[in-house]
């Protein structure tokens, strides 16, 4: 399994799309690694940069509708490429999220006033998030702050997960 | 209680419940492209397994970028022509033969309804349009959709809108979508199926219902769907006619799939359709609509009419009539794109594109290009561009470009004024 934990990256807006997180231009190259400096790179967020704000961060928490827009997978790849592999998000467009899960990573949909309470207690701090997929929570510390979440993963996205993605699982299997 | 199209279609093609609320579908079509098929393509041959589950259920075309403008979009292209001719993928559209996927694989008669049809792209929704669930998906979908036919979706839950009356002159499915995108939002139809009823859809050409169910997406929609009726089999008939004795059998057969009048929906939009008028997008988000009367006199650099949501023959022709014998307003730029080489060589044959080279528009070949920023109209950082693609997203035509989608009436119209501008043909 892939690595859930780490430094989080908060994203303050809805909406954020699949070009934003990696532009069209981008699509020509053939391997997944050469898309690691152009991650969020049209991202409309002020005070967001993303040459300064990704390095480091393993873990994204944004707002609602997160990854709308093209079908790209190497929306989940360039996260991937730049270490995160966990989005936390109120919800997620359809494709972005099954995407996440086809390649192992995993995109956790929680209430709006949980999102919110995250924001406010640690956007402003050097937050640092552990997963416990065993239990279903994360913990979250920054700040002098301490919260654990609950989540919930479905039985075929976690069967996803722990298979390391859908290839593995349907070639097994169908 | 009755059932949806969508859930009709899922019943007829399940393969496997691997877990609540999960179903895993047997695939009719994987359509194929050269920007997201080729990591698939790859990947298959890494994991040693370079084959398909059936060479006549795939269809690939290159569009994105036609013809290659570089050394690495030759190369995308090139792994998918020589993939598609290892396999013995017989319907491979090549550069010249080509068009934008959504455009051409309709256009040869590939979706029937009842059909699940999955493509590495987004507005793979537009196929909704023959009565067929058809979902974009990503690389991996792809890749297992390739090796295996199937694919996993969520039960589906439908989303119904119903458009009663008629349009008013001047009012297409461009502007009628855009209305929809604006009441639902973004996020509206999120992992559910819009269903497009009523008489107003009815009484729309395939082409019209295309450029509805290509941008469900838009409003977050797995797919768009309309039910398949006269006009479905009408459009059909020379690729299914020795399938059916006639055309009654033909609709008989498919009206198997049509929802149920007691069907469950999640929501019932209803729109009149002598209230929409034309409208245009601002900002960022195809839900950011304003109608054309608002926007009047908004300057643009560049005119697009193209892409698989508007650059088909009906969408010519109408901006055509608008163009005829004028001339473009000489503080703008303007490009057509003939969706697919057919509709192209069509159009040459009819006099359009004369019209269009005449009122001084750039005739480019059968392209995604411009519409995703790729080739053949990228705009420059500050450039606004009047367009009848899909997406208005910050830099989707150009880094620093702002986009206003609208229909092709609309485009034409403000083509020759220089400015945002409703057409003749709308008579407020």
């Amino acid at each position: 399994m892939k690595n859930f934990n780490g430094k989080i990256l908060f994203l303050d807006r809805a909406d954020i799309n699949t070009d934003e997180i990696i532009p069209a231009k981008y699509l020509t190259e053939s391997s997944k690694a050469a898309l690691k400096p152009y991650c969020l790179e049209d991202l409309v967020l002020e005070g967001f940069d993303s040459k300064r704000d990704i390095a480091g961060k393993q873990v994204i928490v944004t707002r609602s509708n997160f990854g709308c827009g093209s079908s790209r997978e190497h929306a989940p790849w360039v996260l991937e490429c730049n270490g995160i592999n966990l989005v936390i998000a109120e919800n997620f467009a359809r494709i972005f999220r099954q995407n996440m899960f086809n390649c192992g990573m995993m995109a956790i949909e929680l209430p709006k006033e949980e999102i919110e309470e995250l924001f406010d207690e640690f956007s402003a701090t050097d937050a640092e998030l552990v997963c416990d997929l065993d239990n279903f929570t994360f913990t979250v510390t920054g700040g002098g702050k301490t919260r654990v979440c609950k989540f919930s993963v479905g039985d075929f996205d976690l069967a996803l997960v722990k298979a390391g993605g859908w290839v593995g699982y349907a070639d097994s299997k169908y | 209680m009755g059932k949806t199209l969508a859930q009709k279609i899922f019943d007829s093609h399940e393969v496997d419940r691997p877990a609540s609320g999960v179903r895993v579908l047997a695939l009719d079509r994987v359509f194929c492209h050269e920007i997201t098929t080729p990591i698939a393509v790859n990947d298959l041959v890494a994991i040693g397994r370079d084959r398909v589950f059936d060479n006549t259920k795939i269809k690939a075309v290159i569009d994105h970028v036609s013809p290659a403008k570089d050394s690495k979009t030759a190369e995308q292209g090139k792994t998918l022509r020589d993939w598609a001719h290892r396999m013995g993928i017989k319907d491979f559209f090549d550069v010249g033969e080509n068009g934008v996927c959504h455009a051409i694989f309709p256009e040869k008669g590939f979706v029937r309804p009842g059909f699940t049809v999955i493509m590495g792209d987004s507005h793979t929704c537009t196929h909704g349009a023959f009565g067929a669930f058809a979902a974009g998906v990503g690389t991996t979908d792809l890749e297992v959709g390739i090796l295996k036919g199937v694919c996993a979706f969520r039960e589906p839950r439908t989303l119904k809108v119903e458009i009663d009356g008629a349009l008013r002159p001047g009012v297409f499915a461009k502007d009628v979508i855009l209305t929809v995108i604006k009441e639902l939002t973004v996020n509206g139809a999120t992992d559910q199926v819009l269903e497009f009823s009523g008489s107003a859809v009815d009484a729309m050409t395939m082409e019209s219902r295309m450029t509805l169910c290509n941008m469900a997406i838009e409003a977050g929609a797995t797919c768009g769907v309309c039910q398949p009726d006269r006009t479905t089999v009408e459009y059909l008939w020379p690729f299914i006619k020795d399938e059916f004795a006639d055309r009654e059998a033909a609709l008989a057969a498919y009206s198997k799939f049509r929802s149920d009048a007691d069907a469950e929906y999640t929501r019932v939009l209803k729109l009149d359709a002598a209230a929409i008028e034309p409208v245009a997008t601002v900002r960022y988000k195809p839900d950011q609509v304003m109608t054309v009367r608002e926007l009047e006199g908004t300057k643009v650099d560049q005119v697009y009419i193209g892409s698989c949501t508007n650059g088909r023959l009906e969408d010519l022709r109408v901006a055509a009539a608008i163009l005829k014998g004028k001339h473009i307003a000489p503080t703008l730029r303007a490009v057509v794109s003939p969706a697919t080489s057919d509709i192209y060589r069509q159009a040459l044959r009819e006099g359009v594109l004369e019209v269009f080279a005449d009122a001084g528009f750039c005739v480019t070949n059968a392209t995604c290009g411009a519409c995703l920023g790729m080739s053949n109209g990228v705009l420059a950082n500050g450039e606004v561009c009047a367009s009848t693609t899909n997406r208005n997203f910050n830099g989707r035509m150009g880094k620093g470009g702002m986009v206003h989608l609208m229909s092709p009436a609309t485009a034409a119209a403000t083509a020759l004024a220089g400015h945002i501008t409703n057409s003749e043909l709308f008579k407020g």
